[in-house]
């Protein structure tokens, strides 16, 4: 039950995300000027928070996703595997945006 | 018991609220966006950590490689499309008042439709060069 709700509130958190990804788009389009912009408001302290929870939201949504389409397959609907599925998607996603994060500090380091 | 105030039976009127003749096709264009989200998103996660810490010409440069322009078009189509069928049904779910539920499902498909058709052409600006 709390997977489900936390679908959705991942869901809306990554529309909202799908509109900054819409606006990153066109300020790299738009030009260097509009690109500094949005790539230091990226790096600022409420954009590090924005692109942490955005982060995690999209590893919840992409996990719990996949774990909704095998359910549609008829799988994991037993009470114990539910259940067990629910914490793979909670724990999975966090060790998968830790994952992420890690790589792009690296990557940051390297630049 | 209320009086039937107009010519129609119940039975037509309970008629009339009912298959609209498209019965599974949101559900399975949410599934079809589900699974091609689960590799484009993989790809694009990919590809925004690949150019961490890149110059704007590097960034523009990459993103216009036509493989990655069709690919971030994909995600694009996509993504707002799996958005607007997701955030129908969050507004059928909580919102009740008609108006209200009509307002939000139009600002919904408003919104997911401009922002999927601004990011398409920003994609094409850039792999164009223009």
């Amino acid at each position: 039950m709390v997977t489900s709700i936390l679908h959705r509130g991942t869901g809306i958190v990554l529309v909202l995300g799908s509109l900054l990804l819409a606006c990153g788009l066109m300020s790299l389009a738009a030009g260097p000027e509009q690109w500094s912009g949005f790539s230091g408001f990226a790096r600022s302290p409420l954009g590090f928070l924005i692109l942490f929870g955005w982060s995690w939201s999209l590893a919840f949504h992409l996990v719990n996703g996949i774990r909704h389409l095998l359910q549609d397959a008829g799988l994991g609907f037993s009470i114990d595997s539910f259940v067990r599925n629910s914490w793979i998607s909670v724990f999975g996603s966090l060790v998968l945006t830790a994952l992420v994060w890690v790589v792009a500090m690296t990557q940051w380091g390297g630049a | 018991m209320k009086v039937n105030d107009n010519l129609r039976t119940p039975l037509k009127r309970a008629r009339g609220l009912g298959s609209a003749k498209d019965g599974t096709g949101h559900f399975i264009d949410q599934r079809i966006t589900a699974i091609a989200l689960v590799f484009l998103t993989l790809y694009v996660v990919g590809l925004v950590v690949w150019l961490i810490g890149a110059d704007y010409a590097t960034v523009r440069a990459t993103v216009a490689q036509p493989w990655n322009a069709i690919l971030l078009v994909a995600f694009l189509v996509a993504s707002f499309w799996h958005a607007k069928l997701g955030l129908q049904v969050i507004v059928e779910d909580y919102v009740h008042t008609p108006w209200l539920a009509a307002v939000s499902q139009l600002a919904v498909i408003f919104v997911c439709a401009l922002a999927g058709l601004a990011s398409v052409l920003a994609v094409i600006r850039i792999s164009l060069g223009a």
